[in-house]
């Protein structure tokens, strides 16, 4: 068998159990030397609790997620992940079944109140899905998406903040001559860079990131990878993954979620080399998931 | 991967493979024969209209009315042809806005709730009434109420048949744009209505406007909603109101013309009738040729 990344979590699943016992955090003890505490949080959340319809899918969800740091989310396929980030933007009231009750508060408003300016909400909390998602459009009109949304913007300001995007995305080098050519014709791994510049674009706070990897090459998954180190200087991120090497690689903090729940919360070096629960570790080692 | 075997396991008998190649054989052969004999019909059906039809094509068949007695030498189908272009274009003015709407509120916004629920329905239903039903409404509606028939009517009876056909092909074509594109675009802090005018129609142009397309090739060829409310007219349309115009009178169009004129006893107007319905097959052909053209054309995005 080849370890292909295909967009099919069963696949990523596969290669977690032939992942040495203890991963190697790339930046030592990345996230295990600061005061968490004194940290300014982003998005504190407290007792979560999610339904999709009649069926609860989040219990209780507690976690605090820190300015400019990378807050991973891991944990087996249906325990959670997506559905605990896609309460941050509210993405989830597209859909009228679903409803999250609770608490998630950024700045002091908890964000799932009725009365969220939802608009505002996914301004200052950008998304990036699974499958890259560019619209049917020009690259340029991709990223100029937001900004036109959101700001009052002359036609020169406009290119130069889309080309700075761009740039930021690590991207521009390989779209500045097509620009004006649709954002589909792009490769997979280009595509998902175009909507991180898209995301970035309308400058929001943090960046919500739903395994932006699964669907792509490892060498575009390596450059995105680098991306998000570079981004969280400015960013607050939450990263979904299904990749647990991902996940030592890029984050500050861990939270391992299953069934629902958050089983454990940490620093990714005391996740990932001392886990307090023997199911984090089991799910680490990858004994199960 | 080979197949291990369990150990104290019977060992696997294996399936007949000379069977298996016997039913997909069979199988394959009696789908190529439901094919071809479709296509054939299909084939004989052209070949005869164009064989008769194509001797009616001369200048006055688009220029002249239709003869209105035996005796004169000359007349055509040309009151008929604009008259079934007006009717047929009222009927697209009135349905495909309309329908598309109605498709834009299933897909977009009523999903699965109750009104949703029921107006899909009812769409449904409305779609498998046979036309000459809608015929007697419009002309229930229309016809009776103002004492006459009238173009009008006419393309009333169509929009009614096209309504449901807008609305419903919008919706499957709609539902075909993935829904995490409808996520991204309001995960950018774009309102719905934004995200359903500047991404989701984008994303499903072509289709929607095959979906109109097919829904007007869908009634061009309809006659039985004419019968009780166009009617049929020797004479050309004359304006809007007054006993010859649209709203006012008994307007000429191709499918009621064809109708009466392959009934009758003359041979110069049976071959009329052949020339008419060589136009409605080349006019439908035409339209879903043009389709095809623009979904090529559009394959870039």
């Amino acid at each position: 068998m080849v370890g292909t990344i295909v967009n099919d979590p069963t696949h990523t699943q596969a290669a977690v159990t032939v992942v040495p016992p203890r991963l190697e955090v790339a930046e030592a003890r990345r996230g295990a030397d600061e005061d968490f505490a004194a940290l300014p949080s982003q998005i504190s959340v407290r007792h979560l609790d999610f339904f999709y319809g009649k069926e609860q899918a989040l219990f209780d969800n507690e976690i605090e997620i820190k300015q400019n740091r990378v807050t991973a989310v891991i944990g087996p396929s249906g325990c959670g992940k997506s559905t605990h980030i896609r309460t941050y933007n509210r993405i989830f009231n597209l859909y009228r079944d679903q409803r999250a009750t609770g608490e998630v508060v950024m700045d002091g408003v908890n964000i799932l109140s009725s009365q969220t300016d939802l608009l505002d909400l996914r301004r200052r909390i950008g998304m990036i899905f699974q499958k890259p998602s560019p619209f049917p459009m020009t690259v340029f009109d991709n990223v100029a998406y937001g900004l036109r949304q959101h700001y009052k913007l002359g036609r020169s300001e406009l290119s130069d903040r889309v080309e700075d995007a761009l740039k930021r995305s690590a991207i521009w080098d390989e779209v500045k001559h097509k620009l004006s050519e649709p954002g589909n014709a792009l490769s997979g791994g280009q595509q998902q860079r175009l909507c991180i510049a898209r995301a970035i674009a309308a400058e929001p706070e943090v960046l919500l990131m739903d395994e932006p990897c699964s669907a792509i090459d490892p060498v575009a998954t390596a450059k995105i990878e680098e991306l998000i180190l570079t981004l969280k200087s400015n960013y607050t991120i939450v990263l979904v993954t299904h990749n647990m090497q991902q996940a030592a690689r890029v984050s500050d903090y861990t939270a391992f979620f299953f069934q629902g729940h958050i089983v454990e919360f940490g620093p990714t070096t005391q996740i990932f080399s001392n886990p307090a629960k023997k199911q984090t570790e089991e799910y680490i080692t990858g004994r199960f998931g | 991967m080979s197949t291990v075997a369990r150990p104290g396991a019977a060992p696997l008998r294996h399936r007949s493979i000379a069977r298996r190649k016997a039913v997909d054989l069979t199988i394959k052969v009696l789908s190529w024969i439901g094919a071809w004999i479709g296509i054939a019909v299909m084939a004989f059906i052209v070949y005869e209209v164009v064989r008769r039809g194509i001797a009616a094509w001369d200048i006055a068949f688009f220029t002249q009315p239709t003869p209105q007695d035996v005796t004169s030498s000359a007349g055509g189908f040309a009151n008929a042809i604009v008259g079934t272009i007006v009717i047929t274009a009222v009927a697209a003015l009135i349905a495909i806005p309309t329908g598309f709407l109605g498709g834009v509120y299933l897909a977009e916004f009523g999903r699965n709730g109750r009104l949703a629920t029921a107006v899909r329905m009812i769409a449904n239903v409305v779609m498998g009434v046979p036309s000459i039903i809608v015929g007697v409404f419009a002309f229930a509606i229309l016809v009776k109420p103002l004492q006459h028939y009238s173009g009008f009517a006419g393309s009333v009876a169509l929009a009614f048949i096209m309504l449901p056909v807008m609305a419903r092909t919008t919706e499957d074509i709609l539902n075909l744009v993935p829904n995490e594109l409808r996520e991204s675009g309001l995960a950018m802090g774009a309102p719905r209505w934004k995200v359903t005018m500047g991404v989701v129609f984008k994303a499903a142009r072509d289709g929607l406007i095959t979906g109109a397309t097919l829904a007007i090739v869908r009634v061009a060829g309809e006659t039985a909603p004419l019968l009780f409310t166009a009617l049929s007219s020797p004479y050309w349309m004359t304006g809007l109101f007054g006993p010859g115009g649209y709203f006012g009178g008994p307007v000429a169009n191709l499918t009621k013309t064809i109708y009466d004129f392959s009934g009758s006893p003359y041979p110069q107007w049976q071959t009329l009738a052949w020339g008419g319905a060589l136009l409605i097959i080349v006019a439908v052909l035409g339209m879903n040729i043009l389709v095809r053209l623009l979904f090529q054309r559009g394959k870039e995005w």
